[in-house]
């Protein structure tokens, strides 16, 4: 496979094109094409037109990502399939980009999941579908620009271009309080990106004024411990915000109950959490390494397990609860991430990647259901496991996976989260393992509500069960969560050789930094 | 290129440095006998304008041609240097941007007096008087040329009530802070002896004239003019009723290029005459700057009227342009300029989006008019999200502006004395200013249009141009700023007589152009 993609170069476009793709999709659907046909079978076909052009996208990017799972080769250190422009040459920007075996990972996932998450709601949005589909390959853009941006300023156009579609996908196909959410969603959003901006800007004066390349920075770095802790600070608060860490997430149960596509809300959050890895991190080890730093950050990933857990326990709206749900697994993210040992790092890795497919999932899910019946409270389901047996045994499944049940991919991840912080820090690593008990009574809960109780609404007779498209979405999810969670070698594989360098990274990175005050912003 | 010295003193070399003035101020006079040579008609009018704007394409033209050629003069009344040139080329532009939207919507409005085409050549004509102005008693005379267009123009409607009230307030207030300016300017003299900003500058580097309360109390009320102009908290009440009454062309007109020459000539009193080394003079910016950011951006939050939402808005972008200011360095004049294109292009396109909505009533451009605008004329809400998005400086959709606020970020943080705090504000506001700005979105995009509401009239073909080659620019510009990068950069590097070094350059012997 490898000599295959050679032969084609690929390489030297793959990663342009996993850009460019969705941009070209999205100016065709937007601004080409029939409009306003007048009858409504007519208006029915343009529709799907529409709807399979997307799908067409969707499935070219899939393709050419799927490439990089045998181009990236996981032994060899630093970046691959690398590509370096001139941009802004008087302040040093480049359009750097470039991906390793973690970021590989996390792009798969998004090209996989977008067009699962099309079909899974393929009749959901009726409105102003051109768009609606131009915007959700906007997003596509901008999530794979930050997951392979190696340039500061690339990576913040690249932020900061994942808002504006989000906004407009909330705000105009939201919810009843859609207008709300949306507005906080960005303002929220807002404060913590544009503080990281000031941080940029502040990162790139102590590193010489030269570059912005993250690899460069990384490596020239003079900077006294208070003046990393300041900048630190300032980018985790703008990566804690997208990914929805305890005290941050307030946002989050409110954008995700009024989006028409849960799923990119998902997506989103992983992205955030995928920003501590790359950039805060490494760019200031020895802000990274405080003991004060870590405990706090820690700290609050903890409280975010055991809070979130709670939190959902009590949510009479499915869809809030799995929002709880995911604020709970970020904090699991947040540990493995701080107690920096390799094993709990890959792990935290791991549950990014398994997060994002077990709530996309869910999400999905839920969003077929509420297809159904127009509504999501829990309580006005109950005993449809008679009436839709596959939707009931796909939703149970998906939710054990939420819970880390062997042979599920949940329980990979947490499993070496909670092996590697243990010798780090046992006792927020036992805290955190509570969560994990939490975690299966809320979710074992919900799903007696809905699926096993007495069947005693008559509305809930009526239910269809899954038709193809549905189940074949729903299917490919159960494929994957097992597919990682009996072999999870191939994934671990990718993601061993980025863990390990990440630790020591950070560890050489702070043993070399100047003592305070040696240089304050 | 290669600086070549001019001396003032010789009659060919001050021909030469004041070429595209004399462009833009003969052919505005022309201009003027032609405008009533014809009864008024709408023709007339059009024509005009039309060539109000080729006079402003030639004075352009010369200005880049001054540019590229590259003389400089460092004594004298006037500077000669690409800092000059380079805001002269954005007032230019702003002019052309407002006559085609004027000549649009007199059309709309049935006022077809030719003659508010040449006042717009006329003001701009000061305008660049105040950008070249070395000489405070220059920058004076221009700033009058400047201000006393601009009155009539906010006031040229005449059936309209509100515009008079427009003008008349812009006039008192005007002819206020006039007064002040002209008393720091007296006062100043007072204190150097002279009202050169070089030599004022070299007076200023000794300790017994920078604080003698005279020198003191002159800067002061000079700071106090210029924050008028500007519209700076607290001397920007003025603003919201000016910018809403006034015809929308001219609002626009005041917001942007009024604005650049104002802190161009800002921007060379702070480097050329007081120097970064006055505290007192520091400070007042500092304060000037947040309260600005501060007072603006809230002012805004509470406006469901599009004009004077924007007017607030050009209040809130005045503070972000002062924080480039206060860093008082060539960095941050090179910044304001780079700024000031993208705010230009910005606030021009959203005016003309505002005019290309109206029906031809004069009064308030409420919000409410432009619930659902997206279904009804797509090409238009789209234009504007993207100018609200510029305006909010928000990365590739909203193109140039990102760049922008990062250029005045980055000189405020890059400054000697970095100003941590002030940026810090300044992006705290910037969120603040989200709740506007995309408000404005929010009502487009996202309400319902309602029952019964007539489709506005959408953009004819010169606004058309307008505000595509807004959106063009901006876009442009947000994914390759580069050009524009270098063009500012070393607009502001070259340009300047240090007030820190005290060295006045002696005219070169055989400089010749």
């Amino acid at each position: 496979m490898h000599d295959l993609l050679a032969r084609l170069h690929y390489g030297a476009w793959a990663l342009p094109a996993l850009l460019i793709i969705p941009l070209v999709g999205a100016g065709f659907i937007r601004f080409l094409g029939r409009t306003a046909l007048p009858g409504q079978e007519l208006q029915a076909a343009a529709w799907r037109e529409v709807r399979v052009l997307t799908l067409a996208t969707f499935a070219a990017e899939a393709v050419v990502a799927l490439g990089l799972w045998w181009w990236v080769d996981p032994a060899v250190a630093g970046y691959q399939a690398k590509l370096d422009y001139a941009w802004i040459t008087d302040w040093g920007a480049r359009f750097t980009i470039g991906v390793d075996g973690f970021s590989t990972t996390m792009i798969l996932l998004t090209a996989l999941l977008m067009p699962l998450a099309v079909i899974a709601s393929w009749r959901v949005v009726t409105t102003k579908i051109r768009s609606y589909y131009a915007l959700l390959l906007l997003l596509t853009t901008g999530v794979i620009g930050v997951l392979v941006s190696l340039d500061l300023i690339l990576f913040y156009v690249f932020w900061e271009l994942m808002l504006i579609p989000m906004y407009f996908i909330i705000g105009i196909w939201g919810g009843k309080e859609r207008l709300r959410a949306s507005l906080r969603y960005v303002l929220v959003t807002m404060v913590g990106s544009l503080l990281m901006l000031v941080a940029i800007i502040a990162l790139w004066q102590a590193g010489g004024e030269q570059s912005f390349s993250i690899e460069v920075l990384q490596r020239a770095n003079s900077m006294g411990e208070s003046a990393q802790r300041w900048l630190f600070l300032a980018f985790f608060l703008a990566f804690a915000i997208k990914s929805a860490i305890f005290p941050f997430h307030t946002w989050l149960p409110d954008a995700q109950h009024e989006a028409p596509t849960t799923t990119a809300v998902a997506l989103a959050v992983k992205v955030g959490a995928y920003g501590i890895v790359r950039f805060a991190m490494p760019l200031f080890p020895a802000a990274a390494l405080d003991e004060t730093v870590r405990k706090v950050i820690i700290g609050l990933g903890v409280v975010g397990i055991v809070y979130g857990a709670l939190v959902a326990l009590v949510q009479p709206d499915f869809k809030k609860l799995v929002s709880y749900s995911s604020i709970s697994h970020v904090g699991f993210i947040v540990l493995g991430l701080f107690a920096l040992s390799p094993q709990s790092v890959e792990g935290a890795m791991l549950v990014m990647i398994n997060t994002g497919i077990t709530s996309a999932a869910m999400m999905c899910a839920l969003g077929m259901m509420h297809e159904r019946r127009k509504t999501g409270m829990i309580a006005n389901f109950g005993g449809i496991a008679r009436v839709v047996p596959a939707m009931a045994t796909l939703l149970t499944f998906i939710a054990l996976s939420g819970i880390g049940l062997p042979g599920t991919n949940g329980f990979v991840g947490e499993f070496l989260v909670l092996l590697g912080s243990y010798e780090e820090v046992p006792v927020a690593t036992i805290i955190a393992a509570t969560g994990v008990i939490l975690g299966a009574v809320y979710a074992l809960w919900a799903i007696q509500r809905v699926i096993f109780n007495p069947l005693d609404n008559p509305e809930n007779r009526a239910l269809k069960d899954l038709n193809a498209r549905e189940f074949g979405v729903l299917g490919t999810f159960a494929v994957a969560i097992l597919w990682i969670g009996i072999t999870p070698g191939a994934v671990l594989k990718r993601l061993e050789g980025p863990a390990a360098r990440f630790v020591s990274t950070i560890e050489a990175g702070a043993a070399v930094a100047p003592g305070p005050h040696a240089s304050t912003p | 290129m290669h600086a070549m010295a001019f001396d003032l003193s010789i009659p060919s070399h001050l021909f030469h440095a004041y070429l595209p003035d004399l462009i833009l101020m003969g052919g505005g006079m022309l201009l003027l006998l032609w405008a009533v040579w014809r009864p008024e008609s709408d023709a007339h009018a059009r024509s005009t304008g039309w060539a109000a704007i080729g006079v402003a394409v030639l004075a352009l033209v010369a200005v880049i041609w001054e540019w590229q050629v590259g003389f400089t003069a460092m004594n004298g009344p006037i500077a000669v240097d690409p800092f000059r040139w380079a805001t002269d080329a954005v007032v230019l532009v702003g002019t052309m941007m407002t006559l085609a939207i004027a000549m649009d919507f007199n059309g709309r409005m049935k006022m077809p007096t030719a003659e508010a085409h040449v006042l717009v050549l006329l003001s701009a004509s000061g305008m660049m008087l105040v950008a070249a102005a070395r000489d405070l008693m220059v920058l004076f005379l221009g700033i009058e040329l400047m201000s006393v267009s601009v009155y009539v123009l906010s006031g040229i409607d005449r059936r309209s009530a509100r515009g008079a009230e427009a003008s008349l307030k812009y006039f008192l207030l005007g002819a206020f802070s006039s007064a002040f300016l002209l008393y720091g300017i007296a006062m100043v003299y007072g204190a150097t002896g002279s009202t050169n900003l070089v030599t004022i500058g070299e007076q200023f580097a000794t300790p017994a004239v920078a604080t003698q309360p005279i020198m003191v109390i002159g800067l002061a009320l000079l700071l106090v003019g210029f924050a008028f102009k500007i519209a700076a908290a607290p001397f920007h009440m003025w603003t919201p009723d000016v910018y809403d009454g006034a015809p929308a062309p001219y609002s626009g007109f005041m917001a942007c290029a009024v604005k650049a020459a104002s802190f161009a000539a800002l921007v060379r009193v702070c480097l050329e005459a007081v120097g970064p080394g006055s505290e007192r003079w520091h400070l007042a910016l500092w304060w000037l700057a947040a309260l600005t950011m501060v007072v603006g951006n809230l002012f805004a939050l509470q406006q469901r009227n599009v004009k004077r939402m924007i007017s607030y808005s050009s209040i809130a972008h005045a503070g972000f342009l002062l924080v480039a200011v206060t860093a008082q360095t060539t960095e941050g004049a090179a910044a304001i300029i780079f700024y000031l294109v993208a705010y230009t292009l910005a606030t021009l396109g959203a005016f003309a989006v505002v005019v290309a909505l109206n029906e031809g009533k004069d009064g308030a451009t409420d919000i409410g008019d432009y619930s659902g605008l997206w279904t009804v004329r797509p090409g238009l809400a789209m234009a504007m999200a993207v100018f609200m998005l510029a305006l909010l400086g928000f990365p590739l959709v909203g193109g140039m502006g990102f760049f922008a606020k990062w250029y005045v970020l980055q000189a405020a943080l890059k400054a000697p004395a970095p100003q941590t705090k002030l940026s810090i504000v300044l992006v705290l506001a910037t969120v603040v200013s989200a709740g506007f700005y995309l408000y404005v979105v929010m009502v487009m995009f996202m309400r319902p249009r309602p029952e019964g509401a007539s489709v506005p009239p959408g953009a004819s073909g010169t606004l058309k141009f307008v505000i595509a080659a807004s959106v063009a620019g901006i876009l442009f510009f947000g994914l390759y700023p580069s050009p524009a990068v270098k063009l500012a950069q070393q607009a502001a590097a070259a340009s300047f007589v240090p007030a820190a070094s005290r060295v006045v350059a002696a005219p070169a012997a055989n400089a010749s152009p």
